[in-house]
């Protein structure tokens, strides 16, 4: 009976022993993921003391959220989400009558959008601060969001388009901004477009857009396509500098595969960075060359005088085939599905990064321009033609990290390049192609973003990392977790992790620039003498009601702390109600929000000056509240009214009043 | 008077003619809320500044609200500057001590008059209060001081000079300090007659 006992005791020392032994043995057992090591003074590189404002606008794109979020840095404070491609029922956006227009498309109204690159709008190839671009890449659309306000000032539809990704950066002075198709799709007329899928190689064209925005207003128009064969595009950046008048584009997919695209994409040894000269195709366009194909879409605009969308519907576009136009389009081989397309501040280098590839492909400019020149050619590919990858290569950074995604450069001849796989930035010289430095994420780094870093002259000082993991890093929050961005300084020659902060949606590009470009521009209201609105109330004198038939619309406004009118009576069952309000305030921050009971769609949030509508169907006979949602005085709970609604066949006389304690005594 | 005398007097005489353009008075207010602050600007005829956002803001505590065309000031101030201007150049041409010293007591009058003046509508703007205002304090006026600072309730108020209020100051204190040389100043002896 002993010995069993003694083996018993005899193996339970033997595992303790060894479990004690495996914990004290540095590298018998995984420790974790290393955590951060910030060093103690990285709180008061952060620290913007209350009342102080940050050094730069951080504008990062919401992915899924279809929003744009602003963030202030060094502190990564969210200051604002804007809602750009989903509807916002606390503005009201995408709900009030105004609004909808601005996300109505050929589909019809579509209420969300994924959006993934935000690109401030540039002047002489340096970010001006006048607007922020963003695409919507589900239902194609490119947004430019205007930064006197902080509101999407216009939409364009993309035609012909399937995955708007590859979008929307902008040339030097902003004279166009770009979508290029992830998806090739079959175009033309319903016969052209209602063919097998498996006839992708003969049937699916790829295409990439440019869109002019017009300099005083903002509008949108397309000002031409470019069609190519069919693959799929990823991402782009505009030449400058040397290269000013060309647009590179990366695609991959030059398999052409069109199902299980993880593994039929991936065969190819190189797929392509797309060289366009846009300056020529700017050129034919300009000389009537090319033709116009179907292609409905709509091109929304923000008049900020009537307060109100105004659409324009185009029925075709123009698109240029390169087979027509020899010079407009080469291909230069790229390793393994490349996925960012960046040009170095300088504009002779163009960063390929593959994402599958253990390398970082660098083309040389001068040298593409001398292959053109000398037809060095390895072949075609759709009847463009292909570079030789030896000729235009400026060199290869050799073993820099696993699956490289995006880089941004400082101003000062590096490049920061983002890996997903082995989850860290690396920093190397962009002439010497050597490795200077890098510094982990926490976790699978996607795009990253310098202050200026895709433009001619970056400000530098900081690399922020949008993460696609973040796992440990906040307080858990059930199965979804919050994103996140990092912070690292990169003003000493070691990169240095500052802070991590929390962001809305998914980040994908982020942009910044120096607030000191930004905030002269901003808007404190809207001038109430300038509202065309058509049924703006200028003062409280011009309220009214008046019913069209089934319809009723009220006149209305709002200042602290009442509506006018309050009290409305008249109104009967099967009635649509429009409530038009204006905002009298002729003040900053003094906003008045509109809401009343059973309303089907939002709230309504106005700005000082600005006039928006809410349609309101009352669903039963009874009296209903509406009151103001923004706190806007000491009064403001006071700010409220009634509406009355009568059966469909009584005759209550429609009326709208305010009622002065002076009158009722 | 010397002729240094008569042109000083003639220059300050003109430069009443600059409080036709510039603002002669500022009240400036300042509340947690306001942290860019608040500030009406008197000119000869007109109020500038924030005379709406205030108008908006006294309501709740019944004050009146203030209009360019609630002062008749507005219309009569002006040529009142005009006629100070004229009697001073005309005092210079003039060039008797007496003329002097008539116009020195034309302005100090004068500018006991605009303060007691605006005194006044300050008395009447702080205390004539709407009954039926939403915040009444006890005891509570709101007249805006005369000159420096007071505190209304939330807003810190200060009453200065604007520019057209130093340029007053100035002419009168250069106008009286040419008077004081001019006493001063010996008269020359007379020919010693035979």
């Amino acid at each position: 009976m002993k010995r069993p006992l003694l083996m018993t005791g005899t193996t339970l020392g033997v595992v303790a022993g060894a479990f004690l032994l495996m914990n004290s043995l540095p590298g018998c057992r995984p420790s974790g993921t290393t955590k951060s090591v910030v060093t103690g003074d990285a709180a008061s590189k952060v620290y913007v003391k209350p009342g102080t404002h940050d050094e730069f606008y951080n504008f990062v794109s919401g992915g899924f959220s279809g929003q744009l979020a602003v963030y202030g840095i060094p502190s990564g404070r969210l200051l604002r989400e804007i809602p750009v491609f989903s509807v916002d029922p606390e503005s009201g956006y995408g709900y009030s009558e105004e609004t909808k227009g601005m996300l109505t498309t050929s589909h019809g109204f579509i209420p969300w959008d994924d959006s993934h690159h935000p690109e401030l709008s540039q002047t002489d190839g340096v970010p001006d601060g006048k607007w922020c671009f963003i695409n919507g890449n589900n239902t194609p659309r490119i947004a430019l969001v205007d930064l006197g306000t902080f509101r999407t000032g216009s939409i364009i539809e993309i035609p012909n388009s399937a995955g708007n990704h590859s979008s929307p950066f902008t040339t030097g002075n902003s004279e166009y901004v770009v979508a290029g198709t992830r998806f090739s799709v079959p175009m033309g007329d319903d016969a052209s477009r209602d063919v097998p899928i498996k006839t992708y190689k003969e049937n699916f064209k790829g295409n990439v857009s440019f869109i002019h925005p017009e300099p005083e207003t903002g509008k949108m128009s397309i000002a031409f396509q470019i069609v190519t064969p069919g693959v799929n595009f990823d991402l782009s950046h505009a030449g400058k500098g040397p290269s000013e008048g060309w647009f590179f584009f990366s695609c991959y997919n030059t398999e052409q595969a069109y199902s299980l695209l993880e593994v039929n994409a991936s065969q190819r040894d190189k797929d392509f960075i797309m060289a366009v000269n846009w300056k020529l195709a700017e050129q034919l366009a300009k000389e009537g060359k090319g033709k116009r194909v179907p292609g409905k879409h709509h091109s929304n605009w923000w008049n900020h005088k009537t307060h109100s969308t105004e659409t324009t519907v185009y029925e075709d576009v123009l698109q240029l085939d390169p087979k027509d136009h020899p010079g407009l389009v080469y291909f230069m081989p790229c390793p393994k599905s490349p996925h960012g397309c960046d040009v170095d501040p300088t504009g002779k280098y163009i960063v390929g990064s593959g994402k599958l590839a253990a390398l970082i492909p660098v083309f040389s400019f001068e040298k593409i321009q001398k292959a053109i020149a000398a037809n060095d050619l390895e072949g075609d590919f759709g009847g463009i033609p292909v570079l030789k990858y030896e000729s235009v290569l400026h060199g290869e950074v050799k073993k820099p990290g696993l699956g490289p995604l995006h880089t941004e450069f400082d101003a000062n001849g590096n490049a920061y390049t983002s890996f997903f796989v082995s989850s860290e930035i690396v920093k190397w010289n962009v002439e010497k192609l050597e490795v200077v430095d890098r510094v982990p994420t926490y976790y699978s780094i996607g795009h990253l973003c310098v202050p200026g870093g895709d433009s001619k002259q970056p400000w530098g000082k900081y690399v922020i990392a949008y993460n696609k993991i973040t796992k440990d890093r906040y307080l858990p929050t059930g199965p979804e977790l919050t994103q996140s961005a990092q912070l690292y300084s990169i003003d000493g020659d070691k990169m240095e992790l500052l802070l991590d902060f929390p962001t809305t949606g998914e980040p994908h590009y982020a942009q910044a620039i120096p607030a000191e470009l930004v905030k002269p521009r901003e808007v404190k209201f809207f001038k109430i003498e300038e509202n065309e609105h058509p049924f703006v109330a200028k003062g409280e004198k011009e309220t009214k009601i008046e019913r069209r038939g089934k319809e009723v619309h009220v006149w209305m406004t709002t200042i602290r702390s009442h509506f006018a009118p309050d009290n409305i009576e008249g109104i009967k069952l099967g009635d649509e109600v429009y409530f038009h309000i204006t905002n009298l305030e002729q003040d900053w921050d003094v906003p008045h929000g509109f809401a009343i009971k059973g309303a089907a769609n939002a709230e309504l949030l106005l700005m000082p000056g600005e006039t928006q509508t809410l349609k309101w169907v009352p669903t039963r006979v009874g009296v209903t509240p509406m009151y103001c949602t923004d706190f806007c005085s000491a009064l403001h709970q006071e700010m409220q009214g009634y509406v009355r609604v009568s059966p469909a066949n009584s005759n209550v006389p429609l009326t709208a009043l305010t009622v002065s304690v002076d009158a009722e005594m | 008077m010397k002729p240094i005398s008569r042109v000083m007097i003639a220059l300050a005489a003109l430069a009443l003619l600059i409080l036709l353009f510039v603002p002669i008075w500022r009240i400036d207010l300042q509340a947690p809320q306001y942290p860019e602050g608040l500030y009406i600007q008197i000119y000869a005829d007109h109020f500038a500044g924030d005379v709406e956002k205030i108008n908006g803001l006294n309501h709740y505590i019944g004050m009146g609200t203030i209009h360019d065309e609630m002062f008749p000031e507005f219309v009569y101030l002006p040529k009142v500057l005009v006629a100070l201007a004229a009697f001073g150049v005309l005092a210079a041409i003039w060039g008797k001590r007496q003329g002097l010293f008539a116009g020195l007591i034309t302005l100090t009058l004068f500018g006991l008059w605009a303060l007691y003046d605006m005194y006044k509508w300050g008395y009447s703007y702080g205390h004539d209060l709407d009954p039926r205002a939403a915040i009444k304090v006890e005891g509570q006026a709101y007249q805006p001081p005369l000159i420096g600072h007071k505190q209304l309730l939330n807003f810190d108020a200060w009453s200065t000079p604007d520019t057209g209020g130093w340029i007053l100051f100035g002419v009168m204190g250069l106008l009286a300090g040419v008077y004081f040389l001019e006493l001063r100043r010996k008269k020359p002896a007379k020919p010693v007659t035979a």
